[in-house]
């Protein structure tokens, strides 16, 4: 029965289509796309294809929910933590911050920090400048880049990979001794091969070297700020429900006030505050495509604007997009239910 | 939000049933309104003024069509719309023209379920930088960063410029053209990019509009011209023969001012066709002999409009250029109404 519907709603919208002379399938994933995208995570020039394009949006928005996400989290907590503060001043603060910010929409923040930030900066002739490699002006943060061969990474990632070791077995003296010892030799090695690349002034702006565009500054500055109040208000709720005896009886015991929080609080809060996390990652993720607003390519800006607009195609593109950020959504809901199995089983056994 | 809007027509797709296309004259007539496709505030061709009404080039058109067909040029409903926005409400009959300073592609033509009944003015893409920056041609523009609107042909043609020219820029792009500004005031971009005529407009915002000046090099043709659906034939020669009409009035010498008198006293056969004393054009496009008459009434003719919104007694003071009449170097040129 359902599936009939859905085959009969296919059919009739290809007809309707067809009818109106409205162009449709996916053939336009392969043809040129035309159209510059200034932040790319990958290679992309205007002769890339627009299938190439979907995938530049699509990265983007991963990383600013990616960089969303942690920035949220990590002030969130501190920030919940702080309204059972005993320093007044500070509790009163974090109240302020919460009630502040969930409270105007989050559009409004996003372009109030991108002119505030772009306000307060120069242009990039009269940049600040930190002894001749980091920059920063109205058109972004320029910081020198390193290229690196495949091998270059290869050996920067088991640098990464030592000092996660070095961290995991920071008991174990003759381990992390080991570890540093390779780690920096392999650095060296790293820093030899390497070609720096240094942004320096040309005609209008700088070149080479890395930039941080202040649309993506912008960005995660809202969207973090914004999601930290909701995030917080959900630590306070945790917290609040580990029962008072608890917390009686860590203090009975004389532990100190952050290992109380550490070892007896917060890992019974977390039973609590794990799932609500769970709403506010999906929706910052899906609050990152408010960025179309303030020109940063993210999906719905390079490919449900810039693309839908040259091909019209629109059932399609929307249809895509749809799909892609749902398959972002169940993805984040999945780690963090396997996340949240592991917190809540460790947490029943006493 | 955007999305949404996006999707609305979407519905309508899905569900409508197959070859339902009631003809938009009778449509328009029963409603007893012209629904009207207009930018979101663009000087000298559709921008509200300060009691509303939307006033402009574009505006008008809508308004002379209204005259043709309903007798009153008061009888439009205007819809302000993106580009994005544009075509999809077109498509789907939520408005019966797009008058909205959009180019003709042939993209646009054949692949979207629209026709372009004509063009209303030549446009070219150009460039817009501060005087500050001593740039003189667009050739010098290389590594600049570039504030353009997102969803038109104006991201393409930079692109196209850029390549052809061996030049790297950077886009910024956003959705709404006061954004756009927004951004090319505070300075994220040296330059910034769209239809000539819409750089005029736009650098009327400016509060030192002479800090800032307007390249000389046209980069692209952007012929900009009313749209409507595609498969109503009636309602595609109704639109465009009042194009035609508003054209073909400035080379006959029909104004405003003399139309009344013109009506009742010549003897030139080209005007007494042209305002129904003489053969039945109107009757053919299924419309009364005095249609062509009532658009001039209603708004002037082609050169009064382009004078009034856009040329020398506007704020914009564009000049005439492309935008003359064939006969005085431009391309404007109407077939005969006979």
């Amino acid at each position: 029965m359902l599936i009939a519907g859905a085959v009969w709603l296919l059919g009739n919208i290809f007809d309707n289509l067809a009818d109106r002379g409205i162009a449709s399938g996916f053939g336009f994933l392969r043809s040129t796309a035309g159209f510059g995208i200034s932040t790319s995570l990958i290679e992309f020039s205007e002769a890339s294809s627009i299938g190439r394009a979907f995938w530049v949006g699509l990265l983007n928005t991963l990383l600013v929910s990616a960089i969303g996400i942690v920035l949220s989290t990590i002030l969130g907590f501190a920030i919940g933590i702080a309204r059972f503060s005993s320093n007044w001043l500070l509790a009163r603060l974090a109240v302020i911050y919460v009630e502040t910010i969930r409270n105007i929409p989050l559009l409004l923040q996003i372009f109030f920090w991108y002119f505030a930030v772009l306000r307060s900066l120069p242009g990039p002739r009269q940049s600040h400048e930190l002894g001749g490699l980091f920059f920063l002006n109205n058109r972004g943060f320029y910081t020198p880049s390193l290229s690196l061969d495949a091998g270059g990474v290869a050996i920067l990632f088991s640098v990464i990979l030592l000092a996660v070791l070095a961290i995991l077995k920071r008991g174990q003296k003759r381990v992390v001794k080991l570890c540093a010892f390779l780690a920096s030799g392999l650095f060296i090695f790293v820093a030899v091969g390497a070609e720096f690349s240094l942004p320096e002034l040309k005609g209008f702006n700088f070149s080479g070297g890395m930039v941080l565009s202040p649309e993506l500054v912008a960005l995660v500055i809202a969207l973090s700020t914004y999601t930290t109040a909701f995030i917080a208000e959900i630590v306070r709720a945790g917290i609040l429900s580990v029962p008072r005896g608890q917390i009686e009886a860590a203090s009975t015991l004389s532990l100190p006030y952050r290992d109380q929080m550490r070892f007896v609080v917060l890992p019974q809060a977390l039973r609590v505050i794990v799932p609500l996390l769970t709403n506010q990652y999906l929706n910052l993720t899906k609050n990152s495509s408010l960025a179309a607003a303030i020109a940063f390519p993210d999906l719905v800006s390079v490919f449900a604007g810039t693309v839908l607009n040259i091909t019209g195609q629109a059932i399609e593109i929307i249809g895509i997009t749809m799909a892609v950020y749902l398959t972002i959504s169940l993805s984040i809901a999945f780690a963090m239910n396997v996340f949240n199995r592991n917190t809540a089983l460790r947490g029943t056994s006493p | 939000m955007q999305i949404l809007r996006n999707l609305m027509p979407l519905v309508v797709i899905v569900l409508a049933s197959a070859g339902t296309n009631a003809g938009t004259l009778d449509t328009v007539k029963s409603k007893g309104a012209i629904t009207c496709g207009v930018s979101q505030g663009l000087p000298g061709f559709s921008a509200p003024d300060g009691k509303g009404n939307w006033i402009g080039i574009d505006a008008d058109f809508c308004r002379a069509v209204a005259a043709v067909v309903l007798g009153s040029p008061d009888k439009v409903k205007f819809r302000p719309l993106s580009t994005k926005e544009a075509f999809t409400a077109l498509q789907f009959g939520e408005i019966h023209i797009l008058s909205r300073n959009v180019t003709w592609t042939q993209t646009r033509d054949s692949a979207l379920g629209v026709n372009f009944a004509g063009i209303l003015y030549y446009d070219g893409q150009g460039f817009m930088v501060r005087r500050s920056l001593s740039v003189k041609s667009a050739r010098e523009l290389n590594g600049a960063a570039v504030c353009v609107n997102s969803g038109s042909t104006t991201e393409l043609n930079l692109s196209d410029y850029f390549r052809t020219h061996k030049m790297k820029y950077s886009p910024v792009v956003f959705e709404k053209s006061d954004e756009v500004l927004a951004a090319y005031r505070a300075g994220r971009c040296d330059v910034f990019s769209t239809d000539q005529s819409g750089l005029y407009a736009q650098r009327l915002k400016l509060a030192k509009a002479n800090e800032h000046m307007i390249l000389p090099e046209i980069i692209s043709k952007e012929p900009l011209g009313p749209a409507v659906r595609q498969g109503d034939d009636q309602w595609f020669n109704i639109v465009r023969w009042t194009l035609f009409a508003l054209v073909g009035a400035e080379e006959l010498g029909i104004t405003k001012a003399n139309i009344g008198s013109l009506s009742k006293n010549t003897g030139n056969p080209e005007i007494r066709r042209f305002v129904g004393t003489e053969g039945k054009a109107g009757i053919n496009l299924g419309l009364d002999p005095k249609w062509a008459a009532r658009a001039v009434t209603a708004v002037g003719n082609y050169g009064e409009l382009f004078e009034k919104h856009l040329g020398k007694n506007s704020r914009l003071k564009i000049s005439r250029g492309l935008n003359r009449l064939w006969n005085k170097g431009g391309l404007h040129y109407a077939p005969p109404i006979r």
